[in-house]
């Protein structure tokens, strides 16, 4: 019986010769398609508290799998790849190999927050997509996310200032991430932005730059956010 | 007429300048009173909360704290949805959790911040106009009209969801809908402008990966500008910093980097508003706009 959906299998589990004959009957191409059974043993017990140890990740095992957060999901609209509900899902199981597969998109969630908005269980995905990807990154599967680079640059930038500026987060997040600051549209953007811009706002924007806008009563606040965090992190990850 | 505590976060203080200085004459047009929020800190954006969420919460109830301990006053106005959601998200997680408020008191001691003890509430700047004024205010105060300038309202991610943290929102009529968002809409259309049917109010624009995922944000701005063309709009009306300068960027990325072009203007609500209310297009910072507009309210008489 040929296979007609091999869309659904995956590919690395079909197994098709082009030309074989058996009995004296060939059966070349699809008329030999078989696929290898699959025998799932590698569940892994723990993931589900790994991930719920994961700030944002807390509430996945309220999941009951109804599908709203992917039907409502902005990123599954761009790529039907990125499907919290199935990932969720393979948390609850403890199916890293299959999470693992998806690992290059994972980060990409938008926080549009349009899932927790609809949940009906409150398991807050948009949280557990962030779970995920840092779990990602500390176990060393994948690099440091660009968007993981941005977090702390902006809240290295909070815990010394109070504030952030926008051009130096801009300036240090390039940096960070290997991205060249002269970029085609950056620089045509620029461009437009400063054609009617009055004096007076160009001379401010670049005092700002050199002068980075600080909370005057900062005082000791970001040492003991610092430390709070720590402690935090401390706590959930020892 | 009670007075407010006027936050304009980091962003009106940056890239959001036109932004800022539009409120501010546009508030002081319409003769109501605000007041800065004194030495203001960031309420954590969209970054911070990934770190960790009680920084989130932390840096927005100080805020709140700043306004009732220092400056006696019971609201908070911010016109940044990034703020004015984080402030709200603090707000009912204190109220709501207890847990969650002796932390924020905890680390205020500790760092010898003012303590956040509750009863402040957060307004959006469009909630704010809408409770003082509401759109009869408008008509009332305007000296010109939009003329029937075609709008796309657009609200973004923050101003609705999740709809857990606004319990005054989908309150009946009167109330703003976190599904169909409208308080934009009826002030803008008080002003005299037409607003168009547009399917994506609440989509997304990628704000948060602007920099970091730029194709994907390039792919969901020119949804949101594509769509409003098709609506028939002229003009895409914001009321968030991050949106905006997101649509402007990518808008020009689009161009620059894949050829495709679109005409649709960008401007801020307060921008528009301030129009109809005979403010000069240089006080509003329309021409600080990266989107150019000027041809266009030339074209329908505006200015």
């Amino acid at each position: 019986m040929a296979i007609h959906e091999k869309s659904l299998i995956e590919t690395e589990r079909l197994l098709e010769h082009d030309s074989l004959v058996v009995d004296g009957v060939d059966v070349s191409g699809q008329w030999n398609t078989m696929i290898t059974p699959r025998t799932i043993v590698d569940y892994d017990d723990d993931f589900e508290a790994k991930i719920q140890s994961y700030v944002g990740g807390e509430y996945v095992h309220r999941c009951w799998q109804c599908g709203s957060c992917t039907n409502s999901c902005t990123m599954y609209a761009q790529n039907v790849q990125f499907n919290p509900r199935y990932w969720i899902y393979l948390t609850r199981l403890g199916l890293t190999d299959e999470l693992i597969k998806d690992k290059d998109i994972i980060w990409q969630c938008v926080s549009c927050n349009k899932c927790t908005n609809i949940c009906p269980k409150d398991v807050k995905p948009e949280g557990v997509m962030k779970a995920l990807s840092h779990w990602l990154e500390e176990e060393g599967i994948t690099e440091k996310s660009p968007s993981r680079i941005f977090d702390e640059e902006f809240t290295d930038q909070v815990y010394d200032y109070g504030r952030i500026e926008d051009s130096k987060v801009m300036k240090n997040f390039f940096k960070e991430s290997g991205q060249p600051l002269v970029q085609g549209w950056l620089v045509e953007f620029t461009k437009r932005m400063i054609k009617r811009l009055p004096v007076a706002h160009l001379v401010r924007l670049g005092t700002n730059v050199v002068f980075t806008p600080k909370t005057k009563s900062w005082g000791k606040t970001g040492e003991v956010l610092k430390a709070y965090v720590r402690e935090q992190k401390e706590a959930a990850h020892g | 007429m009670a007075k407010v505590a006027y936050y304009p976060g980091c962003a009106l203080e940056g890239s959001g300048g036109p932004y800022d200085r539009s409120t501010r004459h546009l508030v002081k047009a319409l003769g109501l009173e605000m007041e800065n929020l004194r030495d203001y800190n960031c309420c954590g954006a969209m970054e911070v909360k990934n770190v960790h969420p009680m920084l989130q919460t932390y840096l927005s109830a100080r805020n709140l704290a700043i306004a009732s301990e220092q400056m006696g006053l019971d609201t908070v106005m911010a016109p940044c949805n990034g703020c004015y959601h984080n402030l709200k998200k603090a707000e009912f997680e204190t109220a709501t959790s207890q847990q969650v408020m002796d932390t924020v008191q905890d680390l205020a001691r500790k760092a010898d911040d003012p303590v956040y003890t509750g009863d402040v509430r957060t307004l959006h700047l469009l909630e704010w106009l809408m409770e003082e004024l509401g759109p009869d205010g408008i008509k009332q105060r305007m000296t010109r009209s939009l003329n029937g300038i075609r709008i796309a309202n657009y609200y973004g991610c923050m101003y609705t969801r999740p709809r857990q943290i606004f319990p005054e929102k989908d309150q009946g009529p009167g109330s703003e809908s976190s599904y169909q968002p409208h308080f934009m809409d009826d002030l803008l259309a008080a002003a005299g402008a037409v607003n168009v049917e547009y399917p994506l109010k609440t989509a997304c624009c990628g704000g948060a990966h602007t920099l970091s995922d730029s194709d994907t944000s390039t792919q969901l701005v020119l949804n949101l500008l594509q769509s409003a063309e098709d609506s028939g709009a002229e003009v895409i009306a914001t009321e968030c910093p991050t949106c905006h300068s997101g649509l402007e960027m990518h808008q020009v990325r689009a161009e620059t980097e894949f050829g495709i072009r679109t005409g649709v203007k960008v401007l801020y609500f307060t921008q528009l508003l301030g129009l109809a209310l005979g403010l000069s297009p240089r006080k509003l910072g329309i021409h600080e706009n990266v989107s150019d507009s000027i041809g266009l309210l030339k074209e329908k008489g505006v200015i």
